[in-house]
């Protein structure tokens, strides 16, 4: 009888100590995985001497915001700031507007050729940007768009377009068919149905596809350093590619602030959006 | 005449709704992006350098241009490098990040979401950013991966320079990568974890079986799905990518020694101005890549129509 008491009691103390072990190596995971991200916020902070020393200090005993201050006043910081808001919020809204009418013909409607754009959409996202520098770059030279942010917007929704058009299609998706149904019922035509029933509905989904795209746009680098070849036409990532410069004395301190500034707005979105949109590429795979 | 016929009419109008609201993404996608890819299949078998893009028209060579980079065996080194590092992140991603999400199931709540939020913060970090701070990090004079090596007596690394030979740098690309990878494959996975029945795992431990049989039997086939997907995704991927290879072993220092197809044709197409010649890569490496996407494409289109 005792022995029979005991086992649980004993098992149970045994998976505690194991929790222990596990969770120990879970922390020492999130301190490996986590430390580049801190190391650049940390380094961003401390002054020359520190960052230049052979032993390194992990957090400043004298914390200075010098290094921020000399980023932003870098040549062309603001503008490239600029040139990427432009770039990015013209083609978001410009693939959420054209996605969402398709997406809405992909979620309600069967018709002929409807899984070969499917397919269309899905490959799209696939294709390697490096294998489509060259032909984008002579199209947009023929055109005279080359160093313009016309061009790089253009380019752009070769994949916030599809990406839109796949992820909206999912949101709409979502909505049960028997709110639209009931609107219908109520005498409303299809169209009055679906901006008063399906529009609220697919809102969040509309707002998390577009930062997700703006997310995707801000930290492309290939086509924009292709397509733009004056300084001031650059993007951040762009300027920041070019931060180091070929000096032997790097400025560590300043590169990591200006990594820091490039990092921030991606970061807030997309803790923002992540658990809505994570699952998109996966979607099918992953219920729930 | 629309008395007569309103039946017919109206059942042509609703037919072609879809088609009217798919219209302009088809244009749109048509014009910035079928439009370039009929030009590189011509730019492919064309002498097309700065005069050619200057003048608009480049001289018809047939199929010299992938003559010359079928001969060259540049190319073929390159597509095994890109291979063999494909394999190496890819491997390394699937497996350290499917390991991560089993020991997420094994903690206790408050380290399970202080590790998932430190995994989600890893995954918000930009390409282009994450490469400067590998810089920073492995930088040779005082990075502090070689203080801490050195400290951990790991070995003797003051001053060891992670630039110095091909290998080391693609090395430093692979750290990298699947560093920057491992979040969505393990939060991907976790969330599959949930969806294998409690039941079942249940019953076989109850049947006696190990932890091992158990994830073999019971946990594996559950994920497989989710598994392949996350497979495929990184395969394309990793076998595409540019930016952290071209920026982490740096613009002065790429060169046939090292290149990644992405990096080559970058530099051998686009930056010295013989367009025609990297067009043809172009068009090898999207072929490749459209063959590696055939399984995803395929799973996806299927699990659509199972809604």
């Amino acid at each position: 009888m005792s022995s029979v008491s005991a086992a649980p009691h004993r098992s149970r103390s045994r998976r505690r100590g194991r929790r222990w072990a596990w969770d120990l190596l879970g922390i020492a995971l999130f301190v490996v995985m986590v430390f580049p991200v801190f190391w650049m916020i940390s380094t961003a902070f401390k002054p020359d001497d520190e960052i230049n020393g052979l032993t390194p200090t992990w957090i400043s005993t004298a914390p200075t915001l010098d290094h921020f201050r000399d980023a932003i006043n870098r040549p062309y910081f603001w503008d490239t700031v600029q040139n990427t808001l432009i770039i990015v919020l013209v083609s978001v809204a410009a693939s959420i507007a054209l996605a969402f009418v398709a997406a809405v013909a992909l979620a309600k409607y069967r018709f002929t050729g409807r899984k070969v754009f499917i397919v269309l959409m899905i490959g799209i996202l696939m294709l390697p940007p490096a294998g489509l520098i060259i032909p984008i770059y002579v199209v947009l030279a023929r055109y005279g768009l080359t160093n313009t942010l016309t061009g790089v917007i253009l380019t752009y929704l070769t994949f916030t377009l599809p990406f839109a058009v796949w992820t909206l299609r999912g949101f709409i998706l979502g909505i049960p068919k028997e709110l639209e149904e009931a609107a219908m019922v109520d005498g409303s035509s299809r169209l009055g149905a679906f901006v008063r029933i399906l529009l609220p509905l697919v809102a969040p989904g509309l707002v998390a596809t577009s930062v997700f795209a703006f997310i995707t746009a801000w930290n492309e680098y290939i086509f924009a350093s292709v397509i733009l070849t004056d300084q001031a036409n650059h993007t951040t990532t762009v300027w920041l590619s070019y931060f180091l410069g070929t000096s032997r004395n790097v400025d560590w301190g300043a590169l990591m602030a200006a990594s820091t500034l490039t990092a921030i707005p991606v970061i807030v979105f997309f803790l923002l959006v992540q658990r809505r949109i994570a699952f998109g590429l996966t979607s099918g795979a992953v219920r729930g | 005449m629309r008395r007569r016929r309103p039946l017919s009419l109206q059942s042509v109008a609703r037919a072609s709704v879809p088609y009217l609201l798919v219209a302009p993404v088809v244009v749109v996608i048509g014009a910035i992006l079928g439009y370039p890819l009929y030009r590189l299949v011509a730019l492919s078998f064309q002498t097309y350098g700065l005069p050619e893009l200057i003048q608009r028209k480049g001289e018809w060579i047939g199929i010299d241009n992938y003559r010359s980079v079928l001969g060259d065996s540049v190319f073929w080194d390159v597509l095994v490098r890109t291979i063999v590092f494909t394999v190496a992140n890819v491997a390394l991603t699937m497996v350290l990040g499917t390991l991560i999400a089993l020991l997420l199931v094994q903690l206790s709540a408050p380290v399970r979401v202080l590790l998932t939020a430190g995994l989600v913060l890893v995954w918000a970090m930009p390409a282009v950013v994450a490469v400067q701070v590998w810089l920073w990090m492995t930088n040779f004079q005082n990075g502090v991966l070689n203080h801490v090596l050195t400290e951990l007596h790991v070995g003797d690394y003051f001053q060891h320079d992670w630039y110095a030979s091909p290998f080391s740098q693609l090395a430093m690309v692979t750290l990298l990568i699947v560093w920057a990878a491992i979040p969505f494959v393990t939060v991907t996975v976790y969330a599959g974890l949930s969806q294998v029945p409690r039941e079942l795992i249940e019953a076989a431990q109850i049947d006696g079986a190990s932890p091992l049989r158990v994830f073999r039997d019971v946990t594996l086939p559950t994920l497989k799905p989710i598994l392949l997907i996350l497979t495929s995704l990184s395969i394309i991927w990793d076998f595409g990518v540019f930016a952290q290879p071209y920026l982490l072993i740096g613009a002065s220092h790429v060169d046939a020694s090292n290149y990644l197809m992405g990096v080559y044709i970058y530099i051998e197409g686009y930056a010295h101005s013989d367009y025609g010649r990297g067009a043809a890569i172009s068009l090898l490496m999207l072929l490749m890549v459209a063959a590696l996407s055939v399984p995803y494409v395929r799973r996806m289109v299927r699990m659509e129509d199972t809604p």
